[in-house]
């Protein structure tokens, strides 16, 4: 149930990238029949991915990650504004690619303003709005949390900007696919997403950038891409995202609903099986697949170990877990402790998933929890002050 | 490859001596919650002898693998012999730790050295090394290898 790090690649996703792999093996900027080829599938793709967030192709742009994609939105669109100010606004639950990328800026002499976020994770449009300033050029506020689900009010926030005042950027890499989104009504100006995050494959992602918006491109090179993004065309990958996307707007009623039950059946569980679990995020507001909680007094790798060790995948976001040894950002921002944030599940349903996989981490997750807190000295702490 | 060695996974998974020990006659505490590891170490000591070590540990899985093999290294020691314990040793005997890992093995030596120390102080015992001298500050940032 770890389906956000990455989710299976669909079968008709791998069928619709193999002769890319094989037989057509073209450069979509050659003039010849296998140029051809794969310059169909590139711009059928282009389509796709636009009709998934109701955009126009042309304005699509493919890039090898959400992170790349995050990375051109916040340096290319602020890089391209610099005459008209310097001052950017970020949410402080934003992905390490948007603040990372927030942070080169600032080494160039921006300034960057974080809007903080409330206990379930929700960005108050208010906050943002007020930090924004004359010299604001860009905002960008995340569509939904890809650590705890909470899907954010873009389109308010989008709707209080003064006009012709800064762009808008959101990542909706936890999102596309997943939800319906629509550039439209979220009125925004840019929007990254990843195919990874809608069973597509590894490495294809795209930067959606409204007609009209200047963007200055990370790499110098040749005109792929409208020189936006140069570099030859990743074509099996692009064909899969497209797939992907066509996918994902057939199935979304489906997938979402089906998700939506197994999420209430899986939360439910846990905070009735689970003594001294909290859920995080928001209650409702939240990404279809997404379960996440802190578990009080254990910490989250050794759960993830235990449940690894009856065949349940899931993902923490507590600082044993992470390779820096630092607890989720996300959760800090959200006023949850350091000891509590250690406890931290999450548990991302995807399309293999069913009712019987639930009842079954919610067989074994209150035991996991139990032997851990029979070892945790601040349980048996807990415990004793209990009694008084 | 996996991110721990077997016999980590064999420790992590059945560790060894977990538990309190009502009546100990030593105890030691480290912790800290920033980076999520906290251990407490009790001793039982007979004519100079740990004849019985028991600990509780909140902490990943590394800690809990250290936590085990520290109370097998020692028990049944003198305390002298239990005060060479080193954080290389117990990483050794668990045939290597993680890099980003390796603080879980101070805090397993540290807590048990605390609980030592804790036995000595309660019964005016004067251990040189460990008695005449301050204990080091816990590190914040200890986590942050």
């Amino acid at each position: 149930m770890d389906n956000v790090a990455a989710s299976p690649v669909l079968p008709e996703v791998r069928e619709a990238m193999l002769p890319y792999l094989g037989e057509v093996f073209g450069n979509p900027q050659s003039l010849h029949d296998w140029g051809d080829g794969a310059r169909e599938v590139v711009e059928g793709a282009r389509e796709q991915v636009a009709a998934l967030i109701g955009g126009v192709s042309e304005e699509v742009i493919f890039t090898s990650s959400g992170t790349e994609a995050n990375n051109m939105a916040i340096k290319g669109l602020a890089r391209a504004r610099v005459e008209k100010g310097k001052h950017i606004v970020v949410s402080a639950i934003e992905h390490f690619s948007v603040l990372n990328s927030a942070r080169t800026l600032q080494k160039e002499g921006f300034e960057v303003s974080l809007a903080p976020v409330d206990s379930n994770g929700t960005i108050d449009p208010a906050e943002v709005i007020k930090l924004v300033r004359p010299d604001t050029i860009l905002v960008s506020v995340m569509h939904a949390s890809g650590e705890v689900g909470t899907i954010q009010p873009v389109a308010e926030i989008a709707a209080r900007l003064p006009k012709d005042g800064p762009l808008l950027h959101t990542d909706a890499v936890a999102s596309a696919g997943n939800i319906p989104v629509s550039v439209k009504e979220l009125g925004v100006h840019a929007l990254s997403l990843a195919g990874n995050q809608f069973n597509g494959p590894r490495g294809s992602a795209a930067l959606w950038v409204k007609r009209g918006v200047r963007l200055l491109p990370l790499l110098d090179g040749g005109i792929q891409e409208g020189g936006r993004r140069p570099g030859t065309e990743d074509v099996p990958a692009i064909a899969g995202l497209g797939k992907a996307a066509e996918i994902a707007i057939r199935d979304l009623d489906g997938r979402m609903k089906r998700l939506l039950d197994l999420r209430g059946m899986l939360i439910a569980g846990v905070l009735d099986k689970v003594e001294h679990s909290i859920l995080t995020g928001h209650p409702v507001n939240r990404l279809p697949g997404y379960a996440s909680f802190c578990l009080r007094f254990i910490e989250g790798e050794a759960i993830l170990m235990l449940l690894n060790s009856h065949g349940v995948a899931a993902a923490s976001g507590s600082a044993c877990t992470s390779r820096a040894l630092k607890a989720s950002h996300v959760l800090l921002a959200m006023g949850i402790n350091h000891e509590l944030a250690q406890g931290s599940m999450l548990f991302t349903l995807g399309p293999d998933n069913n009712e019987e996989d639930v009842s079954y981490v919610l067989e074994k997750l209150p035991r996991v929890v139990d032997r851990l807190r029979q070892m945790s000295p601040l349980y048996s702490k807990y415990l004793k002050e209990q009694k008084g | 490859m996996p991110v721990y060695s077997e016999k980590v996974m064999q420790h992590f998974m059945s560790p060894h001596n977990v538990g309190e020990i009502a009546d100990a006659d030593g105890v030691g505490e480290i912790g800290n919650p920033v980076c999520g590891d906290m251990m407490t170490f009790y001793i039982k000591v007979k004519d100079n002898r740990i004849e019985d070590v028991k600990y509780k540990t909140f902490g990943c899985g590394a800690a809990i693998a250290v936590s085990s093999m520290v109370s097998d290294l020692v028990k049944g020691k003198t305390l002298e012999e239990a005060l060479t314990v080193t954080p290389s040793m117990v990483a050794k005997e668990l045939e290597g730790l993680p890099k980003n890992k390796m603080h879980c093995s101070n805090l397993g030596a540290q807590a048990l050295r605390k609980a030592i120390k804790n036995y000595a102080i309660n019964n005016k015992i004067d251990i040189p090394g460990l008695t005449d001298k301050e204990e080091p500050e816990e590190d914040e940032h200890a986590c942050e290898t």
